[in-house]
């Protein structure tokens, strides 16, 4: 396989600055909706903030992938004397638990970097955390040429998960009739 | 479709259990905003004057405000709003956290509660689903700890909760209602919510809110954004550290503590100690605020860092803001700051004001020294200054022996005291009250217009909610003054600046003279204004009325407020809003009582007083507001403010007459 050069983009989270105020969680979900900044609801942020006040834990966590199965078993994490709730640290649309779904459709949600159309310069998380908390890396690393991830498909195939091929195929059918 | 707001408002009777989802009138966004402004609207639909605090007829409304759970920072208020069993007016104490962006979020403005639970009740918000859930299980458990319990209970940790403790339950006439690390505290909201047998209120929403052109608002918010950046790179020099900074006093960063223990009064708002902070306090207190406080921590979308988590040995962990470090302390005379880390838990568990509790207790202990109180009044009660406190703060939350005083604050207390005992020397003790509400501990010498005023006339009746943009004093220096007003954007019209410059530190263009009281009332009317801007948006004071230079102020609300709403506002219409509310707000208090006798700052404030000049600042004041000579809104001020049903209710009660006019 060929190898190409990719951009991997990154976000270091220095979870011991984070204040738990949640700015991420907002511009999040405004810049994701349609059009822009006219929804305000945090549920739809690709990036919630892990929050247990009285334990000294605040941690943001970003939206990664869809899974369709819930792992076998689970990690609680001890850090520095504090303990995370299992799954904690886990970026995952997880059958387990209903972090990172659209509030309505439960369809799953994912972190784009704020993929923007002129390219933002940072995503917008990193841009209104005054505390840095979110620090924007970028940094280029050699990777064979994969297929790119179709958002539609992930989305479809977790309601296939959910509901089965044929109760979906009968849906869209009906819909497709309705007009 | 509704913009900023949600366009409802949840109305639920205690007595029956019935819960209603109730769409709102959209004018009234026009007319009032939201927030502090709608509230006062209801108040004065719905509850008549004859109504008493503890009446089933008394609501008792939580509202967000009109920014909060849009993305303007520090748009986190939660605003309380009933008749005060302490002062008998219309109380509005208010509290940031993270309650009221999620009440917007579950679909709802407000919160108005009416009538009595038959038993203890909290109330659990989910979205579309309400319930009113059995609490006898929590019954005299922690403020605090009831919000840990209820998450817990119904497996929500993002749920948010506020709740009271035992000195609600008690009606404590200075019991707070507390959440995360915010507490509406003052005029008693505990103790209305514990008449209503409400244990707490638990919330969680994941619905959407809309703004209006949400990309225009941003854009708007971008220079605030800009300021906070610029003002925390930048703090005002040759102004005390506390002062220097946005945000509300940022009391668990700043360990320099010398300003406020030595410009305030300890004990019962008696004394200043003017030589207190020695290199060896400084050290000790330093040393232990360091090793305390675990993570300075924010209120919802707030930058600033104004909290403070407490990890402090023996005491469950816990949440800590402003001035209750000093208070209880200062109260108690004691040197030592473990005092304060120790008592506050306690406090914040049942549930009391940071602000008069301490001075209540100091003026038990008053009493005591004074034989006033008997060794039986005291019996049990520890001999040291800190365990004291500890025994009175007990008894006061559990309303038990002299306690039952002491919960109805130094105002009632002192009268319910001189009453049963048949000794009046107690009212003396009682001197530091406006309104029946105990004030700043000021101890100072000459007699300041603006707080005159600010102290005497506000519907707050809590200094520190009322000031905030103009300087506590004048700069000494001319230099010094050039270069502040140099960089003043937050200013409503350029003639502050010379307002400033020609104010000396003492003289005839210094206190009591200077700022003249025309001069005095166009200050404080636009410090008020901010205000009222702030409660009804929901938006911390410490990050625009109540803070020099601030991001927030008169010239970007009204493009932040068009952008969010649709409405096309400029700066006069917000003005005109605000003081509509404003207005509205004093009818309810004139109507409840108020006298412009009442309108006066504690006798000691000040060493120095001038009676012809103080009559003189209120008479301008109230002309300045479109007031008669008893602060009565006028006929025409109410018309121009399109209040003219308020008139017509103040002649009909006779308190506005046509030859007043």
């Amino acid at each position: 396989m060929s190898k190409i050069k990719k951009k991997v983009k990154t976000i270091k989270i220095d979870a011991d600055k984070c204040n738990g105020c949640r700015a991420c969680e907002i511009v999040c979900a405004g810049f994701h909706s349609t059009p822009k900044y006219d929804i305000i609801n945090p549920a739809r942020s690709r990036i919630q903030v892990i929050t247990h006040r009285l334990k000294n834990i605040w941690l943001p966590v970003f939206a990664g992938e869809y899974t369709p199965a819930e792992c076998m078993g689970r990690d609680i994490y001890v850090i520095d004397g504090k303990e995370y709730e299992e799954c904690a640290f886990c970026r995952a649309t997880c059958p387990s638990r209903d972090l990172f779904k659209e509030p309505d459709s439960h369809l799953p949600l994912r972190c784009d970097m704020c993929e923007d159309d002129p390219p933002q310069e940072k995503p917008l998380c990193v841009q209104v955390c005054l505390n840095d908390v979110l620090i924007y890396e970028e940094r280029e690393v050699e990777v064979g040429e994969e297929e790119s991830v179709d958002l539609a498909e992930v989305g479809l195939r977790s309601l296939i998960d959910k509901h089965g091929f044929d109760t979906l195929v009968d849906t869209m059918v009906r819909i497709a009739e309705k007009g | 479709m509704r913009y900023a707001e949600t366009g409802y408002n949840l109305e639920i009777d205690l007595a029956t259990g019935n819960i209603e989802k109730v769409e709102t009138d959209p004018k009234l966004l026009e007319t009032h905003l939201g927030g502090l402004g709608t509230s006062v609207k209801i108040h004065w639909d719905r509850v008549p004057p004859e109504t008493k605090p503890f009446d089933p007829e008394n609501l008792l409304i939580m509202s967000a405000g009109l920014f909060c759970g849009t993305p303007a920072h520090s748009a986190n208020r939660t605003l309380f709003t009933f008749l005060s069993p302490q002062t008998n007016l219309l109380a509005y104490p208010m509290m940031g956290g993270f309650l009221a962006a999620e009440l917007k979020y579950a679909g709802y403005d407000k919160v108005i509660f009416r009538n009595k639970a038959p038993k203890l009740v909290y109330i659990w918000i989910n979205n579309d689903k309400v319930e009113i859930r059995d609490a006898s299980h929590l019954k005299g458990k922690g403020a605090l700890e009831t919000q840990e319990l209820i998450k817990e209970e119904l497996n929500e940790p993002r749920a948010q909760v506020a709740a009271i403790g035992l000195a609600g339950e008690n009606r404590v006439f200075v019991a707070s209602i507390e959440q995360s690390r915010s507490s509406s505290s003052r005029g008693g909201g505990g103790a209305i919510m514990g008449d209503k047998n409400i244990k707490a209120i638990a919330v969680r929403g994941t619905k959407n809110l809309y703004l209006a052109n949400g990309a225009k608002f941003m854009e708007q918010l971008q220079e605030v954004t800009d300021y906070i950046k610029f003002r925390n790179a930048n703090p005002i020099p040759k102004v005390m550290t506390i002062l220097s900074g946005i945000g509300s006093p940022q009391e668990m960063k700043h360990t320099d503590e010398k300003w406020h223990t030595e410009s305030f009064a300890w004990g019962n708002a008696r004394e200043r100690r003017k030589s207190f902070w020695t290199e060896e306090v400084e050290e000790s207190w330093t040393k232990l605020q360091l090793n305390t406080v675990k993570r300075l921590i924010s209120c919802y979308n707030c930058p600033q860092q104004c909290g403070g988590l407490i990890d402090y040995k023996g005491v469950p962990a816990y949440m800590m803001k402003c001035f209750s470090k000093l208070t209880y302390a200062m109260g108690a005379y004691v040197d030592d700051l473990n005092f304060s880390f120790k008592i506050c838990k306690q406090a914040f568990e049942y549930g009391v004001d940071s602000f008069s509790t301490p001075q209540i207790l100091a003026f038990a202990v008053e009493l005591y020294e004074d034989g006033i109180f008997t060794d039986k009044d005291f019996e049990g009660c520890p001999t040291d200054k800190e365990g004291r406190f500890f025994w009175l703060l007990d008894r006061l939350a559990r309303r038990e022996g002299i306690g039952d005083y002491l919960a109805d604050g130094t105002y009632w207390a002192a009268r319910r005291i001189a009453a049963d005992r048949g000794d009046t020397r107690t009212l003396a003790y009682d001197h530091n009250t406006t309104k029946k509400h105990e004030q700043m501990n000021i101890k100072l010498g000459m007699l300041d217009p603006l707080y005159f005023l600010m102290y005497g006339t506000n519907e707050k009746l809590s200094i520190t909610q009322i000031e905030g943009n103009w300087p506590q004093m004048p700069f000494g220096k001319m230099e010094d003054r050039i270069e502040f007003v140099k960089d003043w954007p937050q200013l409503p019209d350029e003639k502050f600046k010379q307002y400033f410059l020609d104010w000396e530190p003492r003289g005839e263009m210094g206190n009591p003279y200077y700022p003249t009281p025309q001069i005095a009332s166009e200050i404080v009317d636009w410090m008020e204004q901010l205000h009222n801007i702030d409660d009804a948006l929901g938006i911390c004071a410490g990050m625009s009325s109540f803070c020099l230079k601030p991001p927030y102020h008169v010239h970007v609300f009204p493009k932040l407020i068009s952008a969010a709403t649709g409405m096309d506002v400029d700066e006069d219409a917000v003005k005109k809003i605000v003081n509509r509310s404003r207005n509205l707000h004093r009818a309810i208090n004139i109507l409840r009582g108020v006298k412009r006798e009442d309108e006066r700052p504690p006798q000691d404030h000040w060493k120095h007083r001038f009676p012809e000049i103080e009559e003189n600042l209120l008479t301008t004041y109230y002309h300045y507001k479109g007031w008669n000579y008893d602060g009565v809104p006028t006929k025409e001020r109410l018309h121009e403010l399109d209040l003219d049903y308020v008139a017509d209710e103040l002649q009909r009660r006779g308190v506005l007459k046509d030859e007043q006019n």
